[in-house]
């Protein structure tokens, strides 16, 4: 499609015809189960989209086609929402996304040099898409302080990073292993049952951690 | 010692207490089944408004003073779960959503009876995949028990709970843009009143409150409302999590008791500075409280302590600066990301934030002057209070009190960077700027 017809589409004013619209069967499911949870429809709109952008890996104008018509709502009005919020791709996107904070408790603990060395290691710079598909982008505060600096890689939070760790995420992407397998947030016990064992618990260990 | 793991994070690192039955093995919704068993709404409202809880999301309004604005009376009635934490330096919900979903579930089921709510929202943050996946994984176990659904253990009473996952937007943390970001809009504030108590979601009567508040709530009425308020302090009763971050030793949340000493916290529980730092500043509460000094660190953290001082406790997020960091980069990251979120809807947020981004960057660039400092004053002055919502305000309380009370750095920073140009980096950079405005026009 030509960049002048996908502008045109993009912004269509009228509700696509649902026999117009090849829409996966899965996600045709999945709009309409969600639809059903709210008293209006329209709440279901931002979910919507982002399983359409989980799907096509980014919201292309045949993505919001798609939400557009099981939803029976226009596509401009499903743009509308979808340029107000952060997460939504209006341009190709990659299928692994690297989200590095560089907010303020991040920044303090050195994000910035940790983001200059993923942008080495992924071969892009802040914002853009490596050739083998990795997107890479500074992200606002993330909601995972204790362990700044870090980033989420596939919505999984990791940290706290040092300069070396960017090699292993980067690495491990490639390799599609566990990214930087002994620092997952989500195995991380409280502040005041970590810092007792000095850092460490199972399967997590930033026993340096306390001094990065 | 100052710690205090004795409610929210009673039991926190049990191994999968995210799952109903750890939970339930733990006591969990015996609470819900004694409440409605053998307490009418009215007398679970009387328990939380004696608690004196105060909404932990950051502004600090009494909970059951809230539940008891809705109307009475058979209609759709909403209770929204504000999880969209996204203040930098907070990150307390995440830790008891994801280890501890059910005590929230139980939390915003009986907050439901007793303000006579039948439709429950979790609205959480976009970038919260996995403590998302998490929530939805409780209710649904929670609706197999038959805790969630019509009819509750056969008490008559019923509400539903939808997890509903947002896509990146500071402002829908606002509780009014949450609200329209949750009926599929993009996030703008609205105008206030109609408070959402009257006319909130879809224009139905409406009861807002943090995920921290409401986990609060099944200890409140199992101990009493009264019991409760002998934790803490008079007016700011209760234990509060504290997200400590930034250039501490011991990162992390920790669960005190308000009124705690600051310097125990920071010291005691937190580590103290890095090796062989020392403290400059502190956000006593997330990036958009006004920063406080080491002369306050004898302050006792709780609400109207910190108020007093000139600043809030907000979400209960610490942020640390050591004497490494320069004032200005702090000054400037702060400005950044409240312009980056403005929704641009109000004219002095929208263009303040912008312009004190500006401001702040040619402090950097050299090109600033010591009077750039008042009018970074004046234009924060003229943001607070003249917008919908206080996402302008956020901006300029703490940039006003950085250039407020670290003056001497600022001047030394202006200075500094000015003496480090040269003639020629002069003309080329004003050439860029002209050129920029030019076309901006």
């Amino acid at each position: 499609m030509t960049e002048s017809t996908r502008e045109a589409r993009r912004f269509e004013d009228t509700i696509p015809q649902l026999a117009n619209v090849d829409v996966p069967e899965a996600l045709h499911a999945w709009i309409v189960d969600r639809m059903e949870m709210y008293p209006d429809k329209k709440s279901a709109i931002i979910p919507c989209l982002m399983a359409a952008q989980k799907t096509h890996g980014w919201l292309s104008p045949e993505a919001v086609d798609q939400v557009a018509a099981v939803m029976k709502l226009t596509p401009a009005q499903l743009v509308s929402v979808a340029t107000f919020y952060d997460m939504f791709e209006l341009e190709p996107s990659g299928n692994r996304t690297i989200y590095m904070c560089t907010n303020i408790s991040c920044m303090l603990r050195g994000a910035d040099q940790v983001m200059e060395a993923l942008e080495e290691q992924v071969g892009v710079k802040n914002g853009a898409v490596s050739e083998d598909g990795i997107f890479l982008r500074n992200f606002e505060c993330l909601g995972a302080c204790d362990i700044a600096p870090m980033a989420s890689v596939d919505g999984q939070f990791i940290g706290p990073l040092t300069v070396e760790d960017a090699k292993t995420i980067v690495e491990d992407i490639r390799a599609g292993r566990e990214v930087l397998a002994t620092k997952h947030l989500s195995r991380r016990p409280v502040a005041a049952t970590l810092w007792e064992n000095g850092g460490r618990a199972e399967g997590y260990d930033v026993s340096e951690g306390g001094e990065i | 010692m100052s710690l205090s793991n004795e409610l929210l994070f009673d039991n926190i690192d049990e191994p999968n207490l995210k799952s109903i039955e750890v939970y339930e093995q733990r006591g969990g919704y015996d609470e819900l089944k004694r409440v409605l068993r053998e307490l009418p709404p009215e007398a679970v409202l009387n328990e939380l408004q004696a608690s004196g809880l105060r909404g932990r999301g950051g502004a600090g309004f009494a909970m059951g003073t809230k539940a008891g604005f809705l109307p009475k009376g058979d209609m759709d009635k909403y209770l929204c779960c504000n999880a969209d934490e996204s203040e930098p330096g907070t990150f307390k919900d995440r830790e008891l959503m994801q280890k501890n979903p059910h005590q929230l579930i139980e939390g915003m089921i009986i907050s439901s009876f007793a303000a006579g709510i039948n439709k429950a929202f979790i609205y959480i943050r976009g970038e919260y995949e996995e403590q998302a996946d998490v929530l939805e994984a409780a209710t649904k176990e929670a609706y197999e028990k038959g805790y969630l659904g019509e009819n509750i253990l056969g008490s008559g009473f019923g509400v539903s709970l939808v997890v509903h996952r947002g896509a990146g937007a500071y402002i829908c943390g606002e509780e009014t843009a949450l609200l329209d970001s949750l009926e599929g809009k993009r996030g703008n504030p609205r105008l206030k009143p109609p408070f959402p108590a009257n006319a909130g979601l879809f224009q139905g009567p409406t009861l807002i409150n943090n995920v921290e508040t409401l986990s609060n709530v099944s200890h409140i009425t199992k101990m009493g409302g009264l019991k409760y308020a002998e934790i803490g302090t008079e007016k700011s009763t209760g234990t509060k999590l504290v997200s400590i971050s930034g250039c501490v030793q011991k990162p992390g949340n920790y669960e005190i008791d308000l009124g705690t000493p600051s310097r125990e916290i920071l010291f005691d529980l937190a580590g103290g500075p890095l090796p062989g730092r020392e403290f400059k500043a502190w956000f006593p509460g997330g990036s958009s409280s006004p920063v406080l000094t080491p002369a306050e660190f004898d302050l006792p953290y709780d609400f109207d302590s910190i108020a007093a001082a000139g600043s809030m406790l907000g979400s209960g997020a610490i942020i640390m600066i050591d004497d490494s960091v320069s004032m200005v980069d702090v000054a400037l990251r702060t400005a950044k990301f409240y312009k980056h979120e403005s929704c641009g809807k109000c004219t002095p947020c929208r263009e303040g934030t912008s312009w004190t981004v500006k401001m702040l960057q040619r402090i950097d660039d050299g090109l600033a002057t010591p009077m750039d400092l008042d009018i970074i004053e004046s234009v924060c002055e003229q943001i607070m209070g003249n917008c919908l919502c206080v996402l302008g305000d956020a901006m300029a309380m703490p940039v006003s009190s950085m250039v407020k009370k670290f003056r001497p750095e600022f001047e030394a920073h202006i200075e500094a960077a000015r003496l480090a140009r040269t003639p020629l980096d002069d003309a080329t950079l004003a050439d860029e700027i002209n050129l920029k405005e030019l076309a901006a026009h």
